[in-house]
């Protein structure tokens, strides 16, 4: 096994995705993602700006809960992470309920800043460890927000990949379907198709993407820990302990 | 400093809320009205309209598993890293509460709509989505201003009641929320605005210049009661933490309607409630 956590690994792939980026907005929940948003920050030597809901520190806004939402109203927010309870194959995203609407057979809790943050955020990346046909179905049972929209629909943002715990899709925006394009270490395609309800694109050969760069490895597991510790202590200790490890 | 004379017990702050009122609490991240929601559910109210401004969490799922609340309108309601909010999920499933699904933006709006005294107000985003569909109560119109694109209105939610716990009160009625202009904003939008505070300020917080800014006037302020640790089990920014404990505990024991009872019984209504 190579000397890097899972954790790690994802936390390079979405650090990827946002490099470059002027601000990067991290939801409630989002462990990883912050990782990735603190990690991007600490590397871009100013240039990038994460702000953490729920940080005292590496959050920059201070005006109330709407100006998140004001702010990428504006399209100066340049990437934020949804997830959802179901994801199908043309990005739309459930985090409402399964079953006939309102009664659902399971009840989520809710849409949160999606149907609107979707639209408005040039790169929104899907972020959901759990690899399952549960998750990933065919169609959703609830829209919470859509995946594409119709020409004359007025839209800037929407989904730019999907990450599991299995692989990396990219999402194509004119055909309105995932394409795979890297596995994790130690997961097959064959995995990923048993595991996911819809279809997708898939070129001839799909490999690994790259391991940690040491410098980036180096950074998570000291500065990022650190910093990403005041607002989830406990993900902190016990998924990035190695961290705490002196090496 | 005593609490001012023109301060209220927190049961008689709860008991200015009737029966079927519109009732708007702010996000509960930071510190919520939670003392003042154990005295609302002892007084015993019913058939509250709740809007959670935008999300919901502890408060929302009290009120409803006592049977407050007839309609629940929010983007979302959740216990955060202690998991779904037990009774809010039961209550949808069961059909005993009626949802309105919405999303953050469109509360933030549509109470800010009402704050500038507008009918509605237009939001981007929500077309195509089954948010927008199962809301009757929103149109989708021709931008007037630009390609004919279409664009969802709502209209202004205006709140009969909102109900906060903020960190200051001064006994001139003023509150300072930092932070928290959800606060400010449902302050000014809503036709009463019931406030907990957790401790008083000794002074005019309207003649500090370094808190003015952040202070909601006693102009949009009903009434004010004085609750230490009113936010309890939940955190106060600045003041103290969350009781992460207990919060799991209850949403171990609001998974059965009996568990909510126990749970009520002795922290709601038992002698161990706090105020």
């Amino acid at each position: 096994m190579a000397d890097y956590s899972r954790e790690e690994y994802l936390i390079c792939v979405l650090a990827r995705m946002l490099t470059g980026l002027n601000a990067v907005a991290v939801g409630t929940a989002s462990p990883i993602p912050g990782c990735a948003a603190l990690l991007v920050q600490a590397e871009s030597e100013g240039r990038t700006r994460a702000m953490i809901l729920g940080s005292a520190v590496h959050n920059a806004f201070n005006d109330g809960g709407a100006e998140l939402h004001d702010r990428a109203a504006q399209g100066r927010i340049d990437a934020f992470f949804l997830g959802g309870g179901q994801i199908d194959g043309e990005a739309n995203i459930n985090l409402v309920g399964i079953g006939d609407y309102p009664q659902s057979k399971v009840r989520f809790p809710g849409s949160f800043g999606s149907a609107f943050l979707y639209f408005m955020i040039p790169r929104v990346i899907l972020f959901r460890e759990e690899h399952s046909r549960r998750v990933f179905v065919p169609k959703v049972d609830f829209i919470s927000a859509p995946g594409w929209s119709p020409d004359g629909v007025y839209r800037r943002g929407g989904p730019y990949a999907l990450v599991t715990s299995l692989c990396v899709f990219l999402f194509d925006r004119t055909r309105h379907r995932f394409r795979l394009d890297s596995l994790h270490p130690g997961h097959s395609l064959e995995e990923v198709r048993d595991n996911t309800g819809f279809d997708f694109d898939c070129p001839e050969s799909v490999g690994n993407a790259p391991p940690p760069e040491p410098a980036r490895i180096a950074l998570i597991r000291t500065r990022v820990a650190r910093e990403i510790a005041e607002v989830y202590p406990q993900f902190a200790k016990t998924r990035l302990k190695r961290a705490a490890t002196p090496s | 400093m005593a609490t001012p004379e023109n301060y209220i017990s927190v049961d008689a702050l709860a008991a200015r809320v009737p029966d079927g009122a519109l009732l708007a609490l702010p996000k509960e991240e930071g510190g919520g009205a939670m003392a003042a929601t154990r005295a609302l559910i002892r007084r015993g109210v019913r058939n509250l309209h709740l809007v959670c401004v935008p999300v919901g969490g502890m408060q929302a799922d009290l009120l409803i598993g006592a049977g407050a609340v007839a309609i629940i309108e929010c983007s979302g309601v959740s216990l955060g890293e202690f998991g779904p909010a037990p009774r809010f999920s039961h209550a949808v499933r069961a059909g005993t509460v009626a949802i309105r699904d919405a999303t953050c933006q469109a509360i933030y709006s549509a109470v800010q709509a009402a704050e500038k005294g507008a009918p509605f107000i237009p939001i981007r985003g929500l077309i195509g989505s089954d948010v927008l569909k199962h809301r009757t109560d929103w149109k989708v119109i021709e931008n007037p201003f630009g390609g004919g694109d279409p664009i969802v209105v709502l209209p202004a939610i205006k709140p009969d009641f909102a109900l906060a716990h903020a960190r200051l009160g001064d006994r001139y009625g003023n509150v300072w929320v930092g932070e928290r202009r959800e606060i400010t904003i449902l302050a000014h939008a809503s036709n009463q605005t019931l406030i907990t505070v957790e401790e008083i300020y000794d002074g005019n917080l309207m003649e500090n210049e370094q808190l003015i800014g952040n202070t909601i006037s006693s102009l949009y302020v009903t009434a004010l009661a004085h609750a230490p640790r009113g936010a309890w089990p939940l955190d106060l920014t600045g003041r103290y933490v969350r009781d992460d404990a207990h919060i799991a505990a209850y949403a171990a024991a609001a998974k059965t309607e009996d568990g909510f009872r126990a749970y009520l019984a002795e922290h709601v209504f038992g002698t161990r409630a706090a105020a």
